[in-house]
């Protein structure tokens, strides 16, 4: 193999993307319709919220966490915008960092909670999305607008896609320069490789692993914001536990381990894509409803065991 | 502080967990630069020891002296910021992590004012300091994860003295290892003697190897110091036989 390609698979996220541009090839190959510009801001468009949010996850994931919760903070970020803005009065800006910071108390909560009462954070997360979509049902009411409908300042707040676009690579891209080239990243990679060894070395782990809570938590209110400016709608069941779930499915799609101490926040990206083109690929095929979520989930199995097999072969040396 | 009084010393050190005790009135000189071998059966009291040097115990009477000032040892922290660093084979090292980026784990060269890491000049820092200390990995940028036992315990040892540490508490650092792993972290306990840059306890099992690599070796023997020798002046024989009789005693005392 060339120097070039062995250099390739070295690259973690290097078989995901194999599979990402197989589907792409696929489907771009069965329907007509699919590389239509149309399309791709259609996959843009499901392919930005599931990015941001798993960037945050992939993060806490890595610190060997997980949090549930971030499909509820999606739903409940817009809503604290809403309030502020419209019942309060102040500036939609500052409506939308009052969001985000409700979205961190949220983290804060979660990470004291696992670290401090060390509750395993797979309930206590699980127990705050239970609260917050009660909570959201109870007080959120019917949906409404979003503000300033038409301005600016809504496009470039996820109104238009490829500000939502720009928004979601950005926030891959800061998230993967931390996590490769900041002492952060080194401290949370060691916070999940090696607990013990961590905090012998001095790493403080507790704080890290709750920054981390609520860096996911302030990206599930972030791309709640921005989807609620994309579709001119704030709405109590955005988000929720799908959102949640393909999150976490293109952070582990895209090679992060459950178990913590490795993954990429490029991989989460890529497994993203993936997710997105297996769906929207599927609706421009005609399959029907019922069918579709079989061949999803088998096509996400597939996917997996395909890159999970690549990965291994490139442990043992063997690629 | 003196330049010749020895890196530890331990005087009429007891402690007892309980009605059991553990150590009895424990001499032990650790001179400076000098690699000390501490041989002794389970349960006679080596790992107690090296917990009081590394100040996870605290002895119940005796001092040290650390530099030939009398210290206690408040805790692990307390111990390791005088230089007394313990290397833990598997509890040392972030698998995740790449060779370098292990090396200088909370010492990491930033590119200030940016908080970006100089990973450049670590790598190339971490290179050359494994090369002086005859540590063979492929590259500072492979994995801990990938890399042999051997290389793993002569890294972790190799990054405690590259983190200053004057005294390094080694307890069975060739556990489960085979003779070319084993020959790694011997080959660097060796370079790190000849550089006398720090001073060794080694805890083993295995005395054909203690021997080679150590100045001196202690025999523990029922919480106290039995055996003192320079290991030129003792043999593997000696060592099998006063552990062969020391195993029939105490046979012979329980049955």
């Amino acid at each position: 193999m060339s120097r070039v390609a062995s250099a390739f698979v070295q690259v973690r996220w290097a078989s995901i993307l194999v599979v990402a541009v197989a589907l792409g090839a696929y489907f771009a190959f069965t329907s007509p319709a699919f590389l239509t510009s149309s399309n791709l801001l259609t996959i843009a468009g499901f392919l930005c919220a599931t990015a941001i949010v798993a960037s945050g996850e992939v993060m806490l994931m890595i610190c060997g966490e997980i949090d549930l919760s971030p499909g509820m903070v999606f739903a409940l970020a817009p809503f604290v915008m809403y309030f502020v803005y419209n019942d309060v009065g102040l500036p939609l800006w500052i409506g939308i960092i009052a969001g985000l910071l409700v979205s961190a108390a949220v983290g804060l909560v979660n990470g004291l909670v696992t670290v401090v009462l060390r509750v395993p954070s797979f309930v206590t997360t699980l127990g705050m999305s239970f609260l917050l979509a009660g909570l959201s049902l109870t007080f959120l009411g019917f949906p409404v607008p979003t503000p300033q409908e038409g301005t600016r300042f809504a496009d470039v707040m996820g109104h238009s896609q490829v500000a939502e676009l720009i928004w979601a690579l950005g926030v891959v891209a800061v998230a993967q320069i931390g996590l490769s080239y900041t002492r952060w990243g080194l401290y949370t990679i060691s916070t999940g490789g090696n607990l013990l060894g961590a905090a012998e070395a001095g790493v403080s782990v507790a704080r890290i692993k709750v920054a981390n809570f609520m860096m996911c938590s302030i990206l599930g209110g972030l791309a709640g914001t921005l989807e609620a400016f994309r579709i001119s709608s704030i709405d109590a069941t955005a988000g929720g536990y799908d959102k949640m779930f393909q999150a976490v499915s293109a952070a582990v799609i895209g090679g992060t381990a459950l178990a913590g101490g490795s993954g990429t926040v490029i991989g989460a990206l890529i497994g993203a894509i993936v997710l997105s083109v297996l769906s929207d690929g599927f609706t421009l095929q005609g399959i029907e409803a019922k069918t579709f979520n079989v061949i999803l989930g088998g096509a996400i199995l597939v996917a997996m065991i395909v890159n999970v097999t690549l990965q291994r072969r490139r442990q043992q040396g063997a690629l | 502080m003196t330049d010749t009084a020895p890196a530890i010393q331990i005087e009429h050190v007891s402690k007892r967990f309980g009605p059991v005790v553990a150590l009895r009135d424990v001499n032990l000189t650790l001179s400076k630069g000098e690699v000390l071998g501490l041989i002794g059966d389970n349960g006679a009291g080596k790992s107690t020891l090296i917990k009081i040097v590394t100040g996870f115990h605290q002895p119940d009477e005796g001092r040290i002296l650390v530099d030939g000032v009398e210290v206690r040892l408040r805790s692990v922290s307390h111990a390791r910021s005088l230089g007394i660093e313990t290397v833990y084979q598997d509890l040392a090292l972030i698998p995740g992590l790449s060779v370098y980026h292990n090396m200088f784990l909370k010492r990491e060269l930033l590119l200030s004012p940016l908080p970006f890491l100089r990973n450049g000049e670590m790598k190339r820092r971490a290179r050359q300091y494994l090369n002086e200390m005859g540590v063979a990995v492929t590259s500072v940028d492979t994995e801990v994860a990938k890399l042999s036992g051997g290389q793993r315990q002569a890294i972790a040892i190799a990054r405690a003295v590259y983190s200053r540490a004057r005294v390094l508490l080694l307890d069975e650092p060739l556990a489960a290892m085979g003779a070319r792993e084993g020959r790694l972290v011997l080959d660097l306990i060796h370079n790190l003697k000849q550089r006398r840059e720090v001073s060794i306890i080694m805890i083993a099992h295995n005395y054909a190897q203690v021997l080679e690599v150590a100045d001196r070796i202690n025999l523990l023997r029922h919480g106290t110091i039995s055996l003192d020798k320079r290991a030129s002046e003792t043999s593997l024989e000696e060592l099998t036989d006063v552990m062969v009789e020391e195993y029939r005693r105490s046979h012979a005392a329980s049955g």
